[in-house]
């Protein structure tokens, strides 16, 4: 039975529409309304608070803690200052990919690993004979992401020992509101301009209640992770178990992915001292990689089309799917699309997927597998570019 | 030697802007030119109480064409269209109707009042979505005149068929209801209950000089039902930052495939030599010439004002003289200290975020149109309400609140006086009828900007402030907006174009006649066909 969170007993008591998922064994809300419209839209037009307390949190410290960071990771830790945050997948021997996450440097010798899969074990093994700690710090930290246009002007008054304008993205400070010791982070996983908090969770509850009072203002809006899952597929970030499936959990090795598959080439320094999966990434680097990151667009005129055989209009799920669908090129299947959805932004219907390198470029003609009534069609699409949004409040 | 345009679109309005958007993405040498310091005509979002912005006029959107905004990259240009969620009806005995998101709550609501009408819904829907899907079709193509000829009409009017003789006898039957009876009548053969008959019903009248009994009113019911049948893009919205950011969305769009945009730029004439378009001249003198000139304003200015209307066969300047404007509509803007507390709903909860609209019954609604008849105002008029700062924050200050009531009626030709002396007494009626639902509403009252439809016509031109350009009456659509012979976007002025609301399919913040005037255009003027 999933667990509550630190904020459930906030988030339960306004959660409508008791729809929960299991989120590595706690309870997240779907959505908090009959429909998650107004969450999703929270995200893009003014400030989404979404609990993220479920993702695994390790802590790695100790004097050889940079060199145990460095081996684990793809990227260079070296040149990773204290109070910044890197991106980074992290791979098998064999350079295919286990994990993507966020590690922050907290000190010198300390860092923090945010994980969407138990590692602990992974982890450990691999400082075996280092002088470090690891430590699954989950339970000890709640977090709460604040995205949205409106996030940095909630935050910014009632925020203490951080200029939050100096604080660029992927970086992050210790703060405190209103007496409350946090890490604020410029990070998350909408595509948005937004922070992450991270908090004790006895402190947890009079967070969440100080965020709320401060943004009602500012339209501050509890968001599930139906509406977090939207922005992430227009955002262009991959999810593990997903889009790709955890060296560690595939059954067969066809279903691995390396990073240079995963469209996480640019997380890889090959240049750093020996990291796990190393030799097997120069190897791939060399042989090139059989498989690709796509971000598709379905052609709407011709979901029309498809639709109107059956004279109906296109009737998309408002949600995102993360059932995979063939991609074709011609009778060809050369991938799948691994999650979809409609963009109420962009009013397209978006996806990403993986097709075989060899067989796509971007601006290709290809096409997707679409059920109407019952019968499997397809609808035409074309390779493009990720993300699908890219605003340049993201950064800024 | 002036500068030689490809096109120039006279009325920077979002029909103007989307028409010059297409013409530049096709490549076209495209000037835009707008009268007033602002662009967006009708959909313009204006700071006229320091910190808060008002949607001055258009408030909501319905039916902005979803392929306009994928062709035209609108997010990209900062378009985002927010969703607006429910209908609230409050009422004079302190209940309310609420109709939301969550389909079961409102089945329980309406079920307050008839357990019945809570399932009719469900079939109303239903057959509305099959009236929309059927005209819809109609909305996007150019009307074929049955009275023609011409085999393009001929062939038009062969698909028209197919497409109604395609519908199943009872869908057949109600639409010619819907094209000829009342929209209370229609309604009732739904309805019994007086808060839904008087809410739906209102929709039937919006921006029409109609009551809800009378005839055709019903036909109105399906055009502000059209934007439900795509599914997936919510039919009835805000634009973030107010409708003016759909203006400015479209004109980024627009600046972007290269299109100049001048304001400030009144044009006094198009100019003509032998019965063809040549350029434009404005008021202060400067000349542009174009070998096309296409207008988006109302029939009234493109071809009575802009052009000698002697350059027209006399049986179109007839029709165009008979042509009903009638504005019968207001507006008031108001920008409040805090939220508006309703007797029946107090607090702050989701029936703020949508519409609330003061329609108790179909009765209070005729009571309001039987004024105007007349030529005065109601005196307790049907208001339709929409609070944008509750949906995005940045319209107003931290707490504080921006409120738009679209009034209805409000005749253009008042019996007693003029509107310069009623201004205050009209906006004093606005105000008395809300506080009677909402009574806190005097003490956070900071500021109110009343726009009768004479304001309406003094500032965007728009003849007798109606806003759809014209009445939406069926005497006025398909072949015959706004005139026989006028439906084609084409005018008798060789290089001169139509692209308002005016001209097919006419009426609400769609683009889509924008759209297909500068298709027809580039297909007419520049033998192009444009992929989309």
């Amino acid at each position: 039975m999933p667990i509550p969170t630190p904020f459930h007993a906030r988030t339960g008591a306004i959660c409508e529409s008791h729809e929960w998922r299991n989120w590595s064994g706690y309870l997240a809300a779907s959505l908090y309304e009959p429909t998650h419209e107004r969450e999703y839209y929270a995200i893009r037009n003014a400030a989404a608070l979404i609990d993220v307390s479920p993702l695994y949190k390790y802590e790695i410290s100790g004097p050889e803690a940079e060199r145990l960071v460095n081996r684990i990771f793809t990227r260079d830790f070296s040149r990773c200052a204290v109070g910044q945050v890197r991106y980074t997948p992290w791979c098998d021997d064999d350079g295919k990919v286990i994990d993507d996450g966020t590690v922050a440097r907290l000190e010198q010798n300390k860092f923090r690993v945010t994980a969407a899969e138990a590692n602990l074990a992974w982890f450990q093994d691999c400082g075996y004979g280092m002088a470090v700690h690891v430590q699954d710090v989950t339970a000890e930290l709640a977090a709460l992401a604040l995205q949205g246009p409106n996030a940095r002007l909630i935050l910014e008054p009632i925020l203490q020992e951080v200029e939050l304008k100096e604080l660029k993205y992927y970086c992050f400070a210790e703060g405190s509101i209103r007496g409350i010791p946090l890490t604020i982070s410029r990070t998350g996983y909408t595509g948005d301009l937004g922070y992450e908090l991270w908090v004790s969770p006895r402190h947890a509850l009079d967070l969440w209640d100080l965020l709320i009072e401060r943004g009602v203002d500012f339209g501050i809006t509890p968001a599930g992770i139906l509406a977090l899952d939207i922005a992430r597929i227009e955002a262009g970030m991959i999810m593990n178990q997903v889009d790709y499936i955890s060296s560690r959990k595939a059954l067969i090795e066809e279903q691995k992915s390396s990073p240079f598959e995963i469209g996480l080439g640019w997380a890889v320094d090959l240049e750093k001292e020996d990291f796990v999966g190393r030799r097997a990434l120069i190897e791939e680097r060399r042989r090139g990689s059989a498989w690709r990151l796509v971000g598709l667009e379905v052609d709407w005129n011709d979901l029309e089309a498809v639709f109107r055989r059956w004279d109906l209009t296109p009737q998309v799920a408002g949600r995102a799917s993360r059932s995979a669908v063939p991609i074709y090129r011609g009778n060809r299947q050369i991938g799948q699309m691994t999650s979809h959805t409609f963009s109420p932004w962009l009013k397209r219907y978006i996806g990403i997927g993986m097709a075989r390198s060899r067989e796509v470029r971007e601006g290709d003609a290809v096409s997707v597998e679409v059920t109407v009534e019952y019968q499997r069609l397809r609808a035409n699409a074309k390779i493009v570019r990720l993300p699908f949004i890219n605003l340049p409040r993201k950064r800024a | 030697m002036p500068v030689k345009y490809d096109v120039i679109v006279i009325g920077g309005g979002h029909n103007g802007l989307t028409a010059a958007a297409y013409l530049a993405r096709a490549g076209l040498k495209t000037l835009v030119l707008e009268r007033r310091h602002v662009l967006g005509g009708a959909s313009v979002t204006e700071e006229i109480f320091p910190g808060f912005k008002f949607s001055v006029f258009s408030y909501v959107v319905s039916l902005l064409r979803p392929e306009i905004i994928r062709d035209l990259n609108l997010p990209l240009h900062g378009l985002t269209i927010l969703p607006l969620e429910s209908t609230l009806t409050p009422l004079p005995n302190g209940d309310y109707l609420y109709r939301g998101a969550d389909h079961y709550e409102s089945y329980r609501n309406i079920a307050r009042f008839s357990p019945r009408d809570a399932d009719a819904y469900e079939d109303y829907g239903r057959m509305m979505y099959f009236m929309a899907k059927a005209v819809k079709y109609i909305l996007g193509i150019i009307p074929p005149d049955p009275a023609s000829l011409h085999p393009a009409d001929l062939n038009g009017l062969l698909n028209l068929a197919r497409r109604f003789l395609g519908l199943e006898r009872e869908q057949f039957y109600t639409l010619m209801r819907l094209m000829t009876m009342s929209s209370a009548d229609f309604l009732q053969r739904w309805f019994e209950s007086e808060p839904l008959l008087g809410t739906l019903s209102a929709s039937g009248v919006i921006g029409t000089f109609l009551g809800p009994r009378s005839p055709g009113s019903a036909y109105v019911l399906l055009h502000h039902y059209m934007g439900e049948i795509d599914g997936v893009f919510r039919s009835w919205g805000f634009a973030k930052g107010g409708t003016g950011g759909i203006a400015s969305a479209i004109a980024s769009a627009a600046r972007s495939f290269g299109a100049e945009i001048r304001l400030n730029s009144s044009v006094s004439r198009v100019l003509t030599r032998n019965g063809s378009a040549t350029g434009v001249v404005l008021e202060s003198g400067e000349e542009f010439s174009a070998k096309v000139v296409v207008s988006s304003l109302d029939p009234q200015q493109t071809f009575m004002k802009l052009i000698d209307p002697t350059l027209l066969p006399e049986e179109i300047v007839e029709a165009l003289r008979l042509y009903v404007y009638r504005g019968s509509s207001g507006k008031v803007n108001l920008a409040l200290d805090a939220a508006p507390k309703f007797a029946c709903w107090p607090g702050q909860g989701p029936h703020l975020r949508g519409a609330i609209s003061i329609s108790p019954g179909v009765d209070y609604i005729e009571h309001a149109y039987d004024e105007a008849k007349y030529g005065r105002f109601s005196s307790r008029p049907y208001i339709d309400i929409v609070i944008p700062s509750m949906i995005d924050p940045d319209m107003a200050p931290p707490g504080k609140h921006v409120m738009s009531c679209f009034v209805q009626y409000a005749p253009y030709e008042l019996a007693d006086g003029d509107w310069d002396q009623q201004r205050e007494a009209f906006g004093d009626a606005v105000i008395n009828t809300l506080s009677e639902y909402i009574p806190n509403l005097k003490d956070i009252l900071l500021y109110r900007q009343v726009l009768t439809p004479l304001d309406i016509e003094r500032i965007t031109g728009l003849t007798q402030g109606n806003i759809f350009q014209g009445e939406l009456s069926l005497s006025q659509l398909f072949f015959l907006r706004p005139a026989p012979g006028l439906a084609k976007y084409r005018t008798p002025v060789r290089g001169y174009y139509q692209c308002g609301s005016a001209a097919y399919p006419g009426g609400g913040l769609s683009g889509a006649t924008g759209r297909l005037a500068a298709l027809q255009i580039l297909r007419n003027e520049f033998g192009r066909r444009d992929k989309t």
